[in-house]
């Protein structure tokens, strides 16, 4: 059989939810009853794509075949997304006899939902609405709530039933970047990430690199500048980081002081105290602290983990 | 610096704080230069504690200080009138230089390099000392010297 094929059906097969597979492949109805119960749906879906794979084989499937299979993907994928859809825009008519509902699909499985609150006496307000970027794939959604606070709960609970999951949990991770909220929530930052400044960028690398290229200028710290840069490298790593505007740390922690005594050091009761970081790049202006002389390296997990963690709001006590 | 038409042959040596490293081969230092950011009281700290591992002979005309950051007031976070004082204390010249503004940088560089000719010598009828009783001479008259 041709190799392009095999490979073709195993990435349709992959890209397939589990809680689908099986929806899918009868549909498709190409391997029969006996085949697919022979099949261990409970493997790793690496290693179940390679089985469905070679019983394709054994069927002799053709291009034709792999064709279907990816437009019925397509197909209970929308389907999906239309109940979503509708189930959301009902749970909010019910509870709210005035609100509107707008919907518009973009690629990868997301839809962009827009939501003007009104009351059970009143309108709409058309310019306080609320957005919502809902990945039907992933069990993420972006919100950017509406100034019109006292809806936010019904927005969470429609989102949670109408995307059939339990619970929704509001993740202490906020920007106005959505691209770079995606990049941290789907784990994709560690990549060559497009920003509108890599632009300048390349140029305020490619000055440093004549700088430092001149024989006529020595640095004595060599060493440790070299140190602080490998440190700097195995932190943030060698790409764009994702755009935040702000971290902010609130301290409910009793105070530590070296010295005996002062007033803050005989409390009980813990200090609280907020400490807000705030930049156009957050995490560029972290990852550049070291090398500046700023700050020493490597630099405190709680700045470096807000990535990795998908936090840029934290809660600090004793532990 | 580098930039400077320069009949000397001119070597620039970075460092983020003195002692420098001693197990290396250094040509002689014919002036030295300390940046302080008047936006960080970490670089007035980082100066002075500097100033402690200079020979005294360099502060006889090698010694400059130059500050950065003027312009942003309301970054600064150190007072004008402290680096005055330390400047006044180590009896050397004080130059204020917004170093990201490309035409004063430029400036300032000119100065430093004739400033560095004469502490090199390269300069027939001028030493270091006689520049720098030049340069007081014109200093703020209410800075009285001890």
């Amino acid at each position: 059989m041709d190799e392009t094929v095999a490979e073709f059906i195993k990435r349709t097969i992959l890209k397939i939810p589990m809680t689908k597979m099986m929806t899918v492949l009868k549909a498709w109805d190409f391997l029969s009853e006996n085949q697919l119960q022979t099949v261990n749906f409970r493997k790793r879906k690496e290693s179940l794509a390679q089985d469905l794979v070679l019983l394709c084989e054994e069927n002799g499937v053709s291009l034709n075949d792999a064709a279907l299979l990816d437009i019925i993907c397509e197909d209970i994928d929308l389907s999906d997304m239309e109940q979503f859809k509708s189930s959301f825009k009902k749970i909010l008519q019910r509870a709210l006899k005035n609100v509107t509902v707008t919907f518009r699909d973009t690629e990868e499985n997301a839809v962009w939902i827009r939501i003007a609150w009104g009351t059970q006496y009143r309108k709409p307000n058309q310019y306080k609405p609320a957005y919502v970027m809902y990945y039907s794939q992933t069990p993420y959604a972006f919100i950017s709530f509406s100034q019109l606070r006292s809806n936010t709960p019904l927005l969470c609970q429609a989102l949670t039933i109408a995307s059939k999951h339990h619970q929704i949990v509001k993740m202490d991770l906020r920007s106005r970047y959505l691209d770079s909220l995606k990049a941290i929530v789907f784990k994709q930052y560690n990549q060559n990430f497009e920003t509108h400044n890599s632009a300048t960028h390349l140029q305020e690398r490619r000055l440093g690199l004549d700088i430092n290229m001149d024989s006529r200028i020595i640095h004595e710290n060599r060493i440790e500048k070299d140190r602080v840069h490998r440190v700097t490298q195995e932190i943030f790593g060698d790409y764009s980081q994702p755009r935040l505007e702000f971290a902010q740390y609130k301290l409910e922690t009793k105070f530590k002081s070296d010295l005996n005594g002062g007033i803050l050091a005989e409390r009980e009761e813990p200090l609280r105290c907020l400490v807000k970081f705030s930049s156009p790049h957050l995490l560029e202006a972290l990852k550049s602290l070291a090398s500046a002389g700023i700050a020493d390296a490597p630099l405190s997990p709680l700045l470096t983990c807000i990535p990795s963690k998908g936090m840029n709001y934290f809660k600090i006590k004793d532990k | 610096m580098l930039k400077e038409d320069c009949a000397s042959t001119l070597k620039v040596h970075l460092a983020q704080s003195l002692p420098l490293p001693s197990n290396v081969n250094r040509p002689r230092i014919d002036l030295i230069v300390f940046v302080v950011n008047l936006h960080s009281k970490y670089s007035l700290q980082n100066v002075e504690e500097s100033l402690h591992h200079v020979d005294a002979t360099f502060f006889l005309g090698k010694v400059g200080f130059l500050a950065t950051g003027a312009g942003q007031d309301n970054h600064c976070s150190i007072h004008r009138n402290t680096v005055l004082r330390l400047a006044h204390t180590y009896r050397s010249p004080l130059f204020f230089c917004d170093l990201e503004v490309e035409g004063f940088r430029a400036t300032m560089a000119q100065r430093l390099v004739r400033m560095l000719q004469i502490c090199a010598g390269h300069v027939p009828g001028v030493s270091a000392l006689n520049l720098l009783s030049l340069m007081r001479s014109s200093e703020n008259p209410f800075l009285e010297d001890v």
